[in-house]
């Protein structure tokens, strides 16, 4: 199958897209909002005050479901000496427990109003449909097992030898014969009205009506109808729920509530962590650039210290050289001018002595002299 | 001829190669039960304990221990810390080979892993948290698949395009923080529908904050971890920069890994303090969970504290190993041990031989595969012709 790019990422756009506006459905969970169940739905009342162990219900189940035969038959009532569970051949089961004499409760999918198992199925395999029945198909399940982890009755089954074609198993609260007006297979062959179908709410008030008649006989207290949200099977007990092993702990949330929380985050940290970390980003990066800007300053604001310094010296030399020079061209000129000076007196005080000695001689040595010196001087001009 | 042949025979016949070729091939015997004879056939799985090792230890440990590649590349690329960026590309490597192997172990799991992308391309039941893990996981695989490739290029000698995946480094990372984000706390929310099956010390309405914050640790622990395992056989793979950068990563990793898992414990207190769950403590279970966060959390905490203050690198690896141990502890005790803690003892599920066999099968394939792409590809040294291209 070839596929366009931009389907592709159509398709992906709404994948991330639905997570989105699911986590949002989800995050209704924390408001006011509170789903009551299909108002049409329907269920079954399990009296287990008047189940008498006979096991009909699971050989009906059996035949309806076209399940494979157990190894024992159905009439063998020892069966019950141990305690079981729904299992991929027997989608209900009676129990045996111990009360003022033997009690018996049928186990089977309790169809819950907000289904753990539905809300934890990541490819929409198990729905509750608007019959009150929770339903699975098959074709789409991956095989997870993850609606098993979540279910808080323990029900779903997983055909763990079937290499090819596993599937969950469980109770479909016989859907398709619910559709054809009949009822459930359990509930039709029960012969001692321990089993009741009709609407829920109908249901839940007949069981009040039940234990308001006869409050003596049983525990003030319908089990399923606030149980996990409730569920559409309802049951009453002559004893402790506790006592014939159904759970008192699980409290009135539905599931979904659970992963509600969590589930919303998700599209916030979608929204939030990419401005946070462009933002972290972004601190790092610039804290690098000025870090190296004030590096490359530092160094040249060094630079043109040193600079002005070594012209600062440089001129500083300068003037000390042309001072040095001027005064030595002074002295020079000074001392030339003082041995000018001397030798000046020198001649003047030799000039005196040969006035008074031998007069005419020097002065004529010193008229050759002035001459001869002056034809050089001409002579270098030249 | 003759001689060199004979060496070439020698070297593929090394132990390590025996002992992997040989942990493989039963591992392909089992693989053939397993899709011919069903899980039911290989496993101790039933009704009652849907998942076992292979997601308490494949999937979820091997997510978390994979957290070093989001890790390692927000520290460089992100946050700035340069120093860290020779341990980038083993860290991206392994988490690569990790999230892979996980999706290769799903296939073991589910019971029909020719439809494991229904979920994102045909029938998306978002109201899962195991779909936000689902879309993540495949998500970030492509992510960590696009970060793998410029060694793989640079190998291959494709300069054009390993210019282009280069560029997109930053956008890479910060998707893979934001996926990693989510699907690691995914991973603990799973849990939080059941809260009647998991035990109240470790259920929490924070489950899944604190399956976020200690795959933060998970990761660096693994990354020091990892580091001296390369060290001890592949040394001579690794250039300068590496060695010289490889004592800095200990050390900042084991200080970083330090600090995250005080703050682990600290959140873990206030998770029972929110419950009021002190009562638990007491008990049975309250030992063992003490053991868990006393014994495998600050224990080794303290060491990577005192170790990197004394700038002791021996103590901190000694430290890295004992927080993988507690990693792997945790997550088995949330998704195994305290799981179904209500039911009587013949009830609870305890691995087949073969369950153990492909784990261990599934571990080996990831370590062949890197010291494949390791002896070949620029991981732990720098390509000559890219040095200075950071």
């Amino acid at each position: 199958m070839a596929i366009s790019r931009r389907k592709f990422l159509g398709s992906l756009g709404a994948t991330i897209g639905a997570t989105t506006t699911g986590a949002l459905t989800k995050a209704y969970g924390a408001t006011n909002k509170h789903f009551k169940g299909y108002p049409e739905g329907f269920g079954v009342l399990h009296d287990t005050t008047k189940c008498i162990g006979c096991r009909k219900c699971e050989q009906a189940c059996n035949e309806v479901n076209k399940l494979d035969k157990p190894e024992r038959p159905f009439d063998d009532l020892k069966v019950m000496d141990q305690k079981r569970r729904t299992g991929e051949a027997s989608y209900t089961v009676v129990n045996k427990f111990k009360g003022s004499g033997d009690v018996f409760a049928k186990k089977q999918c309790n169809h819950c109003q907000e289904p753990a198992c539905a809300s934890a199925c990541f490819v929409k395999a198990l729905k509750k449909d608007e019959t009150g029945a929770v339903v699975y198909d098959e074709s789409l399940c991956v095989g997870c097992r993850y609606c098993m982890v979540a279910c808080p009755f323990n029900i779903p089954a997983y055909t763990y030898n079937d290499p090819l074609t596993p599937k969950v198993t469980k109770c479909t609260m016989c859907l398709p014969r619910i559709l054809e007006g009949k009822l459930p297979g359990c509930v039709d062959i029960c012969p001692r009205e321990a089993l009741i179908f009709g609407k829920r709410k109908d249901l839940v008030k007949l069981a009040w009506k039940k234990i308001n008649k006869n409050p003596d006989h049983y525990i003030e207290h319908v089990y399923g109808e606030y149980e996990m949200g409730g569920t559409s099977w309802l049951y009453l007990s002559g004893i402790p729920f506790e006592q014939i092993d159904m759970r008192e702990d699980l409290g009135v949330t539905p599931a979904p509530q659970f992963t509600s929380g969590a589930l919303g985050t998700v599209p916030i940290i979608v929204g939030l962590w990419p401005v946070l970390l462009t933002g972290v980003y972004a601190i790092s990066k610039r804290k690098e650039k000025i870090a190296s800007q004030e590096l490359e300053q530092a160094v040249k604001s060094t630079q043109a210290l040193a600079e002005n310094e070594m012209n600062d010296q440089l001129s500083k030399l300068k003037d000390k050289m042309t001072k040095e020079k001027e005064t030595a061209i002074q002295n020079e000129v000074k001392k030339a001018l003082q041995e000018a000076a001397k030798k000046a007196e020198e001649d003047a005080k030799a000039a005196q002595e040969a006035e008074t000695g031998d007069d005419e001689a020097v002065e004529d040595t010193n008229a050759v002299d002035g001459t001869n010196a002056a034809d050089d001087a001409v002579k270098e001009e030249e | 001829m003759g001689p060199e042949k004979a060496i070439a025979e020698k070297q593929y016949f090394t132990p390590f190669n025996v002992v992997a070729g040989i942990i493989i091939f039963v591992g392909l015997i089992i693989t053939i039960l397993r899709f011919t004879k069903g899980i039911g056939a290989v496993t101790n799985l039933d009704n009652n304990n849907p998942w076992g090792l292979w997601i308490g230890f494949d999937l979820l440990c091997g997510v978390s221990l994979a957290a070093g590649g989001y890790m390692t590349s927000s520290a460089c690329y992100i946050f700035g810390l340069k120093k860290y960026h020779s341990a980038v590309r083993p860290a991206i490597l392994t988490a690569f080979l990790g999230y892979a192997l996980v999706v290769f172990a799903l296939n073991y799991d589910v019971g029909r892993p020719w439809k494991l992308p229904y979920p994102i391309f045909y029938s998306q039941g978002t109201s899962s948290l195991l779909f936000e893990v689902g879309l993540c996981v495949f998500l970030y695989l492509t992510v960590l698949f696009v970060e793998t490739t410029p060694a793989a290029f640079e190998w291959l000698g494709f300069k054009r395009i390993r210019h282009w995946v280069v560029r997109l480094t930053l956008v890479l990372t910060i998707f893979g923080v934001v996926l990693s984000t989510l699907h690691q706390s995914s991973l603990g929310a799973l849990f939080l529908i059941a809260p009647s099956k998991l035990h109240p010390l470790w259920y929490s309405g924070y489950l899944h904050v604190y399956f976020f914050i200690s795959s933060m640790f998970a990761g660096l622990s693994m990354v020091i971890f990892e580091g001296t395992l390369a060290h001890k056989w592949l040394h001579h793979k690794m250039d300068d920069t590496h060695l010289a950068e490889a004592n800095g990563v200990v050390l900042g990793f084991g200080k970083a890994a330090s600090f995250i898992m005080m703050g682990y414990v600290g959140i873990k207190i206030i998770g029972i303090a929110v419950d009021n769950n002190w009562h638990y403590l007491t008990t049975g279970w309250g030992l063992w969970f003490l053991v868990e966060l006393i014994g495998f959390v600050l224990f080794p905490a303290i060491l990577y504290s005192v170790g990197s203050r004394e700038k002791n690198t021996k103590l901190i690896r000694i430290a890295a190993i004992w927080t993988v141990l507690g990693i792997v502890l945790n997550r088995l005790n949330v998704s195994l041990i305290a799981f179904n803690w209500h039911l009587p003892s013949a009830d609870r599920y305890f691995p087949s031989f073969m369950e153990f066999f492909i784990t261990i099968f599934i571990i080996t394939i990831g370590v062949v595969a890197y010291r494949f792409v390791v002896t070949r590809m620029p991981i732990l040294y720098e390509h000559p012709e890219y040095k200075k291209d950071h």
